[in-house]
């Protein structure tokens, strides 16, 4: 009898694994806590490899793979980090972190790697992974964390295929390496170098974030 | 918290170790991977020259290059240097030494008709670091086959096009020859030019220091190779 009691308490005291405030910590950073949009961090890479949606689609992958484990990395050793040595304790984890990917990457998906280049390493500057780990994962327990870095992942990760959805499709006329405007019967349809060029990427992503703003009314303060 | 110095130092310490481990262990452990993926890549260039290899398994395509692939290693006076290994010869590691010495490799494939044609590895400077690529000629030593082009770091969406099917297929039935002389092929600067001679492709618009390494790579490597052009395929 004692034992049931116990257990009921425990179950009680333990906070439900996709409760309100777990879900808000996926779900925030997907629109009202963007950390492109409205963050406005992760700008270059979201410039950078997002001409097509293939090597964006890689990226997105390996930006969400390395922001939830050093998040979860960096929140497991929290209490043993000295303060003093915190920023560069979560750089090298990072930096290792993405060694890893690129050596993964290089060993069995050389294609992908061959493609992506310098841009794989270049995840170790995202300012987005290092944010996470100084605002969130610090202070916060590991399963938090993990969340924390989905959230993130997948708000860097829609955005940048959004963008390159678009400089893919108006400025190469396909869509993941297929030719959509000759299959729709329009091969002259004009492609807009403008699109294949940063410049472009500048100007999607600022159409992205007006929309988005004047939807969510959001205002920087 | 305030941590003493010495756990500070102890902190850093292990967790460079640690770090390091890991890294090394995971190099260690996937370099045999690693240098199959690069020895396949390469055979795949240089098959993708002459043939759509695309939808080929990794194993049909060493299969494919130990059957239908001869190698030999020519100079740029065009006589055959015997005793090395074509596929062994560092193209890149070659690019360094003055002209004379280089040892130059051919490939020569014959597809399942029997018709030969030759793959000439080339190698060059691109906008942000080395590029290369296998020429294939046809068995007129004229006539472009086809080309595969690779690169180190090009730019994403600009100058790295040229490893697309789509700039590569601009250089197919090119002439490298106009009567007896040497003219290699230009890629012009912009994209959608109109009326192309038999020396000149489309360029690719963003990427024209990309596409003048491109030229200046054909150039050379062409010129190293007319000898033994003019001696082993045109007339021979």
């Amino acid at each position: 009898m004692a034992e049931t009691v116990e257990t009921a308490e425990v179950k009680k005291a333990a906070e439900p694994l996709f409760s309100k405030r777990r879900k808000k910590i996926v779900t925030d950073p997907l629109n009202d806590d963007n950390p492109i949009t409205i963050q406005v961090l992760g700008i270059c890479s979201a410039l950078a490899v997002t001409t097509q949606l293939e090597p964006t689609f890689v990226m997105a992958i390996a930006v969400t793979v390395v922001i939830v484990f050093s998040n979860l990395i960096i929140s497991l050793m929290r209490n043993l980090i000295p303060g003093r040595i915190r920023i560069i304790v979560q750089l090298a984890v990072i930096a290792t972190l993405v060694s890893l990917v690129d050596q993964v990457l290089k060993a069995y998906f050389f294609d992908v790697s061959k493609m992506l280049s310098v841009f794989v390493s270049l995840i170790i500057t995202n300012c987005i992974v290092m944010g996470r780990l100084e605002a969130f994962a610090m202070g916060n327990k590991p399963y938090d964390s993990v969340l924390d870095g989905l959230g993130s992942g997948f708000g860097y990760a829609w955005i940048i295929l959004a963008v390159a959805f678009f400089r893919e499709l108006f400025g190469s006329g396909s869509i993941f390496g297929f030719k959509v405007f000759e299959a729709i019967g329009l091969p002259d349809f004009p492609l807009n170098g403008l699109m294949v060029s940063p410049v472009g990427a500048f100007m999607v992503l600022g159409l992205i974030i007006w929309v988005q703003r004047a939807y969510t009314g959001y205002v920087e303060k | 918290m305030q941590q003493s110095n010495g756990y500070i130092v102890g902190f850093a310490a292990a967790m460079t170790i640690v770090l390091g481990g890991l890294l090394s262990f995971a190099a260690v452990g996937l370099k045999d991977a690693q240098k199959k993926a690069v020895e396949l890549d390469t055979r795949k260039q240089i098959l993708g020259a002459v043939t759509d290899i695309s939808s080929e398994t990794p194993d049909r395509i060493l299969e494919i290059f130990n059957t239908q692939i001869e190698g030999f290693v020519v100079n740029s006076k065009g006589e055959k240097i015997d005793g090395v290994d074509a596929s062994k010869v560092d193209v890149g590691r070659e690019f360094k030494k003055p002209v004379e010495e280089r040892q130059l490799p051919v490939f020569k494939y014959t597809d399942t008709n029997g018709a030969a044609s030759y793959i000439l590895p080339m190698y060059g400077n691109g906008l942000w670091n080395n590029i290369w690529g296998f020429l294939a000629l046809e068995s007129d030593g004229n006539t472009v086959k086809g080309i595969s082009m690779d690169h180190v770091g090009e730019t994403p969406g600009l100058g790295a096009r040229i490893t697309s099917d789509e700039v590569q297929d601009r250089y197919t039935g090119k002439k490298i020859f106009e009567g007896t002389n040497l003219v290699s092929i230009q890629m012009l600067k912009g994209e959608n030019n109109a009326s192309l001679s038999n020396h000149q492709v489309d360029g690719m618009s963003g990427a024209t220091l990309t596409a003048d390494g491109v030229n200046d790579m054909l150039e050379n490597y062409l010129s190293y190779y007319k000898a033994f052009l003019e001696k082993s395929v045109i007339n021979g």
